[in-house]
């Protein structure tokens, strides 16, 4: 008979202390061949959470620096999607559905929690699926699904409006800000060579979050190392998984490569699930132009629903409450050049002082995969 | 201050000490309540006297119910101040519709946890209120306490103490959170809603000096941890590795990316022992069935005032946060 898995099979072995250490000593002697400073971005807010959380940074040799990238899915919420949230919560009859801690961004109205605590009913569910039962128990009412999410949960929506369509179920509608990880990474390596970059700290190479290849293969990073002369490294989330990889991008440096590679070889692979690509390609096309937070307009980066089902897209069904005009963001709040890897959180002057984790100002404080959050909770002063 | 209280406000964290803060210490002040213990001391310090108010859904639960957790809390607190619990007062806000027959579930469950703490209820109040006006049923229990050993207090913590645990934690906080609804989870998770009244006793009787303990209820082992290294103006290392998380909680935790030490517990409670005492403290506890795991898990030091650091195994460290937040599960 087959032995059970269990849980911690998922995870024993990835934190063992030796091998951590191991990998630390190996980065440090590759480091010293090493002619010029690298810096390493990790697109994913889960790598910086891993960082931070396990004091990684403490592990490293001076030579070697993190930039922090934006692949926080609410962290790049920009606050005119989260007033649509807001307002289509307040509306009559309304049932607003997200995922966990985005109920706790503000918008220029407040966040979800607030609309919650004025009297609409906004509820967070670990699964979209939540939505099938939630619309079943409340057939009055319309359950709007706010959706948000990289390549990660976009399969997941995708796969509940094909439920919705199959069993004819006629109260849930979809408010679609899913966005994709290639473009912003495009966008942040282009924006730099425009920007006068004040901090000097170029992203020479980046850590690909493994939880976006898993649905999108690693081929969807190809390019970087082709046409961009970065290295990437598709990494694990537990703290040997990134040690590793960070060692893996070393070493490419120190023998003049620039490739793409795996190091989460567990369970991505070069083409992905195509089952969930081909579901995500079904329901779902790509924007002209989607606005992050922090970083503006971004061509191609976000999706939407296609034409053909309108009948069940809240910013169709809605758009005669929902507004289309810009909203700036707080002046002093530096969370766009955080999201752009151009500054770090103890920068911020807002940072600890007006801008926490129970009173966030910025995006970046909170979500905790938000970088400014992890620095927060994590300190990482000691050194 | 939020103009509007929230959810966060109740969480036991950061948002719940700013709240009772800024309005109730503001307007209640006086040198008991100043204090902050888990449980006043009044009357030359011969009485403990505490209150609180529960919520709970679902009201049953995998290793308990809310009318085993009301008096369970009520007399834990006493008993972290060292005070044997004696009299009880038990008043119930029930909306209209709910079943007798759950109701008296509910009360004996109360009466054998009152049996456990040789307590008894002395006074109580009924209130029925219309559907909607609150979840089911609101229990509110206060209680009185004789206090056996005199001068505990999250004050008085030193290098010389010791910091332990008495068991496993994160129970409760993981197993309410599988068992609410709209998570769709199963597993063999029980709260660990209990007495803590025999382990202190057992500790009082073999003469242990203890400086303070405090049960790790609503923010955890952290917020507790936390509120100690203020109120001490000491520094709390904690060797990460020692601290007791059983696989059942762990897997939680990595699935919904929750820390353990910020679960909620209400049969677990942090202790600061002379380090005298320590190994021996840890050896009594573990002669309870549910202690098995106590466990030593951080020493005392003066190197961040006011903070508690988390030392990994693989020579990292950094500062555990006083939670904060409504739990919520992680995206991705």
């Amino acid at each position: 008979m087959m032995e059970q898995l269990e849980l911690k099979n998922l995870y024993d072995g990835f934190r063992d202390a030796p091998t951590i250490k191991a990998y630390a000593k190996l980065i440090e002697e590759d480091a010293k061949k090493l002619q010029s400073p690298i810096n390493i971005m990790e697109v994913c807010g889960g790598h910086t959470h891993t960082i931070m959380k396990y004091g990684l940074l403490q592990l490293l040799p001076k030579n070697i620096k993190f930039i922090h990238g934006p692949g926080c899915p609410v962290c790049i919420i920009p606050k005119e999607r989260i007033d649509h949230a807001y307002i289509l919560s307040m509306q009559e009859d309304v049932i607003l559905v997200t995922l966990g801690d985005m109920i706790k961004v503000p918008g220029s109205k407040g966040s979800l929690q607030d609309a919650r605590s004025r009297g609409a009913d906004v509820r967070f569910v670990y699964s979209p699926f939540d939505c099938l039962k939630i619309a079943r128990q409340n057939p009055t009412k319309k359950i709007i699904f706010f959706a948000i999410g990289f390549e990660t949960t976009t399969p997941m929506s995708a796969a509940l409006l094909e439920s919705v369509i199959k069993e004819g179920i006629y109260n849930i509608f979809f408010h679609i800000n899913h966005v994709r990880v290639p473009e912003v990474m495009r966008e942040l390596i282009k924006s730099r060579d425009v920007h006068v970059d004040s901090y000097n700290n170029k992203i020479d190479a980046f850590l690909g979050p493994s939880h976006v290849s898993v649905i999108s293969g690693s081929k969807i990073y190809e390019e970087f190392p082709r046409d961009y002369n970065r290295p990437v490294v598709v990494s694990g989330f537990e703290p040997v998984d990134v040690m590793q990889a960070i060692s893996m991008s070393v070493k490419q440096f120190v023998e003049g490569r620039c490739s793409l590679e795996t190091q989460y070889k567990r369970v991505v692979t070069y083409d992905g699930n195509l089952k969930a690509q081909e579901l995500i390609d079904t329901y779902f096309e790509q924007r002209e132009l989607f606005k992050w937070r922090g970083l503006g307009n971004i061509p191609k980066s976000g999706l939407k629903l296609k034409p053909e089902f309108e009948a069940y897209d809240a910013e169709v069904i809605y758009k005669d409450v929902l507004p289309l005009g810009e909203i700036e963001d707080h002046k002093l709040c530096i969370c766009g050049d955080i999201l752009r890897g151009m500054a770090n959180p103890p920068e911020c002057t807002l940072f600890g002082t007006a801008c926490k984790p129970s009173s966030p100002i910025g995006s970046c404080m909170v979500s905790s995969e938000g970088a400014c959050a992890a620095y927060y909770k994590y300190g990482n002063l000691i050194k | 201050m939020n103009k509007t209280i929230s959810l966060a406000c109740g969480n036991g964290g950061e948002e719940n000490n700013e709240l009772i803060s800024q309005v109730f210490y503001k307007a209640f002040k006086n040198n008991i309540l100043d204090k902050s213990e888990d449980a006043a001391i009044i009357h030359n310090g011969e009485l403990a006297f505490s209150t609180d108010s529960f919520t709970v859904s679902p009201l049953f639960f995998a290793g308990g119910d809310i009318g085993k957790l009301a008096v369970c809390g009520t007399c834990n607190d006493l008993a972290m101040m060292g005070a044997k619990p004696k009299y009880l007062t038990c008043s119930v806000i029930i909306e209209e519709g709910f079943e007798t027959r759950e109701l008296e579930k509910i009360v004996r469950s109360m009466k054998k946890e009152l049996g456990i703490n040789g307590a008894i209820v002395v006074s109580g109040d009924t209130k029925v209120v219309p559907k909607g006006s609150v979840d089911k049923i609101f229990i509110n229990t206060t209680g009185i306490g004789e206090v056996l050993k005199k001068g505990i207090s999250s004050n008085n913590i030193t290098k010389d103490d010791i910091i332990i645990v008495n068991r496993d934690i994160g129970c409760h906080g993981a197993a309410i959170f599988v068992a609410r609804e709209g998570i769709e989870m199963s597993s063999s998770l029980r709260s660990d809603c209990e007495s803590l009244f025999p382990q202190v006793k057992a500790l009082l009787d073999a003469n242990i000096k203890i400086t303070a303990m405090r049960d790790a209820t609503r923010g955890g082992v952290s917020a507790v941890l936390n509120e100690w290294a203020k109120q001490s103006n000491i520094c709390v290392e904690v060797e990460e590795e020692s601290i007791p998380i059983s696989d059942e909680v762990k897997g939680i935790c990595e699935m919904l990316g929750f820390e353990a030490t910020a679960l909620a517990n209400e049969g677990t409670f942090v202790l600061a022992v002379n380090h005298d005492d320590a190994e021996r403290a840890v050896e009594i506890l573990k002669t309870f069935e549910s202690c098995k795991s106590a466990a030593i898990i951080a020493n005392v030091t003066d190197a961040y005032p006011k903070k508690v650091v988390l030392k990994s195994s693989w020579g990292t460290s950094r500062f555990l946060d006083t939670p904060s937040g409504e739990l919520l599960p992680r995206i991705c």
